[in-house]
């Protein structure tokens, strides 16, 4: 148990450590940087406590997608963080009173009944965290997770229906148009008679 | 070997970690040692299909070509720019060639000879070829100058695209191969050549190969290289051996796209005669990694040959492609084939 409790307590520090630097980092890049350093610690927390399917797909989806979306748009943006700290000390009392609620909340959650749980048993090579959690989502879950999707779906087409706007002026080209160009349309194959010199 | 090192009576802890140190060697030296030869291959098949001879001069026939090309890019220097960001430019590289590396853990190669054995295999897979643009982007924004950048810009709107279209093909095979373990997804096409998932999937199969033609940035999708517009994109300012990195994670990546296509949809190393009279008996003996191999070597050639034949996508025809076409193609796909395993469609999913 020994050699787990020091990958534990090394990828704790290095969440907690990759937090801290992605609200202290001065580059922004570094920051965005940082917090994927954040999310591959927590994917190893998870892997260790043989959720492999939700650590896996958190690489996946946040670093794999989410962040490099995040990236593409920090390194264009070129923002100068030292302007937007100017107000710290202003919004520090309101930013402490969020902290706060927030750790309330999380504790009036999970603190009472949790505050002496029992270790988790390890459930040995056989146990297969992904079919667990495919079982439970396609039965006992079903309607809450096909609403879940449903409002991703109103999200995705609301997103697009914000982002589309019609420019009339716009040349387009038409690739249908493009590939469906038959040879005797653009081609003239001229026959002629050789010259002599 | 495994049994012999636990004949040398370590420490618990040392052999594990000894064991673990073993076992990545013999995946990692062959690998390296296929790159190298890939490249080498690359450069006379280009020539064939170009009706020139190719590389000739360094050892029998050219041979060792490779070996040349590695200890010229071991010497150069590495020249860092003014202007560059020196921790992040020097880290990208090998931000691209560790997950392209990491990724061959979970392959099998035979019924019994793999290393790691996951539940997740899938996934690990997508999950570290995805992180793989990193390497990219960021050495296109750690070199500081104009073409890098426009070329790790294209790379990652490009990768983040096709990763969709690759996603739902890996679906696909997941709901055919009812696991998430490559392993157990091989075993499931088993029954010969027609029961392999190349047929059911055949929609899924090509766009799978397509989508890793865009992800690898190899021909006819390699805008983020472009030569005639950005000269070499996020490679301009790399030079010696952390060019030759990222070299080296682009023609791995290349291998195990080949790999996994040849282990999801052509049967791993399931002999093609399975099933049929007299010819399976006679080619009992192969053992299964070499069919393996020789899928994959097939697909490793279909690279080079997409490569010699197609001309470079333009930009918007690229996205088009892969937002319009292939997406939309994966999904319909993957409601018929819902359908098909629901209504017990022989002789695949009966």
């Amino acid at each position: 148990m020994a050699f787990e409790q020091i990958i534990f307590y090394f990828f704790s520090a290095m969440v907690l450590l990759a937090g801290v630097m992605v609200i202290t980092a001065r580059n922004p890049v570094y920051a965005a940087l940082f917090l994927v350093m954040a999310f591959f610690s927590s994917s190893a927390l998870w892997l260790l406590l043989e959720a492999e399917f939700l650590a896996i797909t958190l690489v996946l989806v946040y670093v794999g997608a989410v962040m490099v979306l995040f990236l593409f748009v920090v390194m264009m943006l070129d923002i100068n963080l030292v302007a937007l700290r100017e107000g710290f000390m202003r919004y520090l009392p309101v930013g402490a009173l969020v902290a706060i609620s927030v750790i309330a909340m999380m504790t009036m959650v999970v603190g009472p009944e949790f505050a002496d749980f029992p270790i988790p048993e390890r459930k040995g090579p056989e146990y297969n965290n992904t079919a667990e959690l495919g079982r439970i989502l396609y039965t006992e879950y079903v309607y809450p997770f096909e609403l879940a999707a449903v409002i991703l779906v109103v999200a995705i087409v609301a997103a697009i229906a914000l982002t589309l706007r019609r420019r009339p002026m716009v040349r387009k080209q038409n690739p249908d148009q493009q590939v469906s160009v038959r040879k005797e349309e653009r081609v003239r194959i001229v026959k002629m008679d050789v010259e002599k010199r | 070997m495994i049994e012999f090192i636990s004949s040398l009576g370590l420490p618990a802890a040392v052999e594990t970690v000894v064991i673990i140190l073993v076992k990545a060697v013999a995946i990692l030296a062959p690998l390296l040692l296929a790159v190298a030869y890939y490249t080498f291959a690359e450069r006379k098949v280009l020539n064939y299909f170009q009706a020139r001879v190719g590389p000739l001069h360094i050892g029998p026939r050219g041979l060792l070509t490779p070996i040349a090309d590695a200890i010229k890019m071991l010497f150069k220097e590495i020249i860092i720019p003014t202007g560059a960001n020196r921790f992040l430019f020097l880290l990208a590289p090998l931000l691209a060639f560790g997950p392209a590396i990491a990724a061959w853990a979970v392959i099998p190669f035979d019924y019994d000879l793999y290393a790691t054995d996951i539940n997740a295999a899938l996934l690990y897979v997508l999950a570290l070829t995805s992180f793989s643009v990193y390497g990219i982007i960021i050495a296109g924004w750690a070199s500081n100058s104009k073409y890098p950048f426009l070329g790790a810009m294209r790379s990652a709107a490009q990768v983040v695209s096709y990763e969709l279209a690759m996603g739902f093909a890996l679906v696909g095979v997941i709901m055919a191969g009812q696991s998430l373990n490559l392993r157990e997804i091989v075993i499931a096409q088993q029954g010969g050549i027609w029961m392999w998932f190349w047929l059911p999937l055949l929609p899924l199969f090509v766009i799978y190969f397509i989508s890793g033609l865009a992800e690898t940035n190899r021909p006819p999708f390699d805008l983020a290289e472009g030569e005639s517009e950005i000269v070499a994109g996020y490679q301009v300012e790399y030079s010696g051996i952390s060019f030759g990195l990222f070299f080296m994670a682009e023609y791995a990546n290349m291998i195990l796209i080949s790999l996994l296509t040849s282990l999801m949809f052509l049967g791993g190393w399931l002999s093609p005669f399975e099933g049929i009279p007299n010819l399976e008996e006679w080619f009992a003996w192969v053992p299964g990694v070499v069919w393996l191999l020789l899928k994959t070597a097939f697909f490793m050639l279909l690279f080079l040959w997409v490569r010699a034949t197609f001309p470079r996508y333009r930009y918007d025809q690229l996205m088009r492609l892969g937002w319009k076409v292939l997406i939309p193609i994966t999904i319909a796909w993957l409601v018929i084939l819902g359908g098909a395993i629901v209504a017990e469609v022989g002789p695949w999913f009966d």
